[in-house]
């Protein structure tokens, strides 16, 4: 089976964000795979393993994203698709959702595109639905576990984590997935699987290849606009180190901190 | 008068999610701004009582869509209900929790009604009929402040705890009955059956959070953290050092790659207090934090420090609080 993975390029999660005259910046912290999306990557490949198939991994951004399609490869995806426009710069969670919803659809054969559950920089969530609404394909979001796939009936049974426990169901293939941590541990790429993505072709769709008009799918005039961006708020005042003669006499003066606090 | 601000009432099989008062509270408040009413979206099967209580939080009508096909969230089924009156009936405005049916109903919406989702808001502010909504990005180290000023209707999910639950009072609703849109064949998506989780505390939705890190060491380590937690009723947290540890079950971690919480209370024992697990839990509005090492990050964060061994520290104070709170 053809199996798309969607990533995302992030700042890698330790480092510090900052805005310097409007812009966001992370001083000299590398641009990793978003966290979420090495779950989605793992869960691609292991998917190949047991079904057959190839597995195309597909990011949505600038030139540098194409790093990224390098460590899917080197953990053993089959090819890399960039889908890279001037005009996509800032495009909102759902134009980007139109983008790769039609790269899905170039591809021709997929019958499961996998996503993280969210990016660690925008932390919308919002796309994979979005992706499955404009393929007219089955959404399943927060998969904790595929139970079994089977291709021949076009049916997935999986576990998904909701807030209340765990939901089994079974949805109609093609599917557009969304996965969390539980599903599964990542790989980190191979030596062989390294030298491979050093050598391999990445094919890089803009806009026109992809069939999209920008002015059509509004991009440049992304319909949520960021009107302002800031350091959060300092949390207020040093802390206050609570010391005492005894464990006893400091577990006192805490309590009584924290009832006048009314947190209690 | 109109009700233009319609809320989502989230809810797990006809129990609504603290969340979703929490929305009503905020609609309210957008309502009043844009001098119009508030209208609930109660979907389900069997959910007449959820109808009388979003009265009782403030609906002043109430979109009743009581189908079989919708016994279970299912997001299509959910969504195609709800767009298909959304555009008969235009609303300005459609809040939702960002929990995870919030999340997916509000992606549907926004693309069948072709506009652009803002999410995750802890802040609102409506100016010139735009929803401003503050979000934290960069997974909480920066805030935003987002809109989507074209769009109609306006489409904003709000965090979990971020506003305050408004107080119940009797209320009546207009009740509007509202059929499904879409038959069980369109849906693609069943059901088989539910594995919840034990009946814990949820920590999205609680007040106070006690969470164990490296420092407690080892499975048993957890032990001090749970009689506090017991004690205070408050749900179990944890870092992502202990998860992966293996001393708790993933649905505990705190962080960047686990659960975002806003509890009143925070005490951290034994956490160091990385960048990742604070992205989780700096929306705290107290955070207590217990550890050996004065050096540790967590420190920067508390307003309340104590430097100690947790095994130490935990216990004496699980002996206080039980002898002051009577148990």
């Amino acid at each position: 089976m053809h199996i798309a993975v969607c990533i995302k390029q992030t700042p890698d999660s330790a480092a510090s964000m900052a805005v310097v005259d409007g812009e966001v910046t992370w001083g000299d912290a590398s641009m990793v795979v978003n966290p979420w999306d090495e779950y989605a990557l793992e869960e691609a490949i292991r998917t190949r393993e047991q079904h057959g198939g190839h597995v195309t991994a597909l990011v949505l951004g600038p030139e540098s994203a194409r790093e990224v399609l390098k460590t899917a490869i080197a953990m053993g995806c089959d090819l890399g698709v960039m889908l890279s426009d001037e005009a996509l710069a800032g495009c909102d969670a759902r134009m980007t959702a139109r983008v790769l919803a039609t790269a899905i659809e170039k591809l021709g054969d997929v019958e499961i595109a996998i996503f993280g559950k969210q990016a660690i920089d925008g932390d919308t969530g919002l796309v994979p639905v979005s992706v499955a609404c404009t393929l007219g394909w089955t959404p399943i979001s927060y998969v904790a576990e595929i139970n079994e796939m089977d291709v021949q009936n076009a049916r997935i049974m999986v576990a998904r984590s909701l807030e209340e426990g765990r939901q089994n169901c079974s949805g109609a293939l093609p599917a557009v997935i969304s996965v969390v941590k539980e599903i599964n541990e990542p790989r980190y790429p191979s030596f062989i699987g390294i030298r491979k993505a050093s050598k391999a072709e990445i094919l890089v769709w803009d806009l026109a290849e992809l069939g999209l008009d920008a002015v059509e799918i509004k991009v440049g005039e992304s319909s949520v606009t960021w009107d302002d961006i800031r350091p959060i708020p300092a949390r207020g005042g040093a802390v206050e180190l609570i010391q005492g003669e005894s464990m006893e006499a400091i577990a006192v003066i805490l309590a009584d901190r924290l009832m006048a606090d009314r947190v209690i | 008068m109109a009700s233009n601000v319609w809320v989502y009432i989230d809810h797990f099989q006809g129990q609504a999610l603290p969340a979703a008062w929490e929305t009503m509270g905020a609609a309210g408040e957008v309502a009043a701004e844009l001098n119009t009413g508030v209208a609930a979206l109660v979907f389900g099967h069997g959910v007449d009582d959820l109808a009388q209580q979003a009265a009782d939080y403030g609906a002043e009508k109430v979109f009743l869509c009581d189908d079989v096909t919708l016994a279970d969230f299912r997001v299509l089924a959910y969504g195609a209900a709800a767009a298909k009156l959304a555009v008969a009936e235009t609303p300005e405005v459609i809040l939702a929790p960002s929990t995870t049916r919030g999340r997916d109903l509000t992606a549907l919406l926004g693309f069948e009604l072709g506009v652009g989702v803002v999410a995750d808001g802890i802040a609102l502010k409506v100016v010139d009929g735009v929803v401003y909504v503050t979000r934290p990005v960069y997974a909480g180290k920066l805030h935003a402040t987002v809109s989507a000023p074209g769009a109609c209707p306006q489409i904003v999910t709000l965090r979990p705890r971020a506003f305050p639950r408004p107080e119940p009072a009797m209320g009546k609703a207009e009740v509007l009955q509202v059929e499904a849109a879409l038959s069980e064949e369109d849906i693609g998506l069943q059901v088989t059956d539910y594995a919840a989780s034990a009946s814990e505390i949820s920590l999205t939705d609680a007040r106070i959070i006690v969470s164990g890190g490296r420092g407690v060491g080892g499975p048993d380590g957890f032990e001090p953290v749970r009689q506090l937690a017991v004690t205070l009723g408050a749900a179990i947290g944890a870092s992502r050092a202990a998860v992966d540890a293996g001393w708790i079950p993933y649905s505990h971690q705190v962080g960047q790659t686990g659960k975002t919480v806003s509890p009143d209370l925070y005490i951290a024992c034994g956490i160091s207090g990385a960048i990742q697990h604070q992205a989780g839990m700096r929306t705290a509005k107290v955070i207590v934090a217990i550890n050996k090492d004065s050096e540790a990050p967590i420190f920067k964060m508390a307003k309340y420090g104590v430097v100690a061994d947790l095994f130490d520290a935990v216990p004496a104070l699980t002996e206080e609080f039980k002898r002051r709170l009577g148990k």
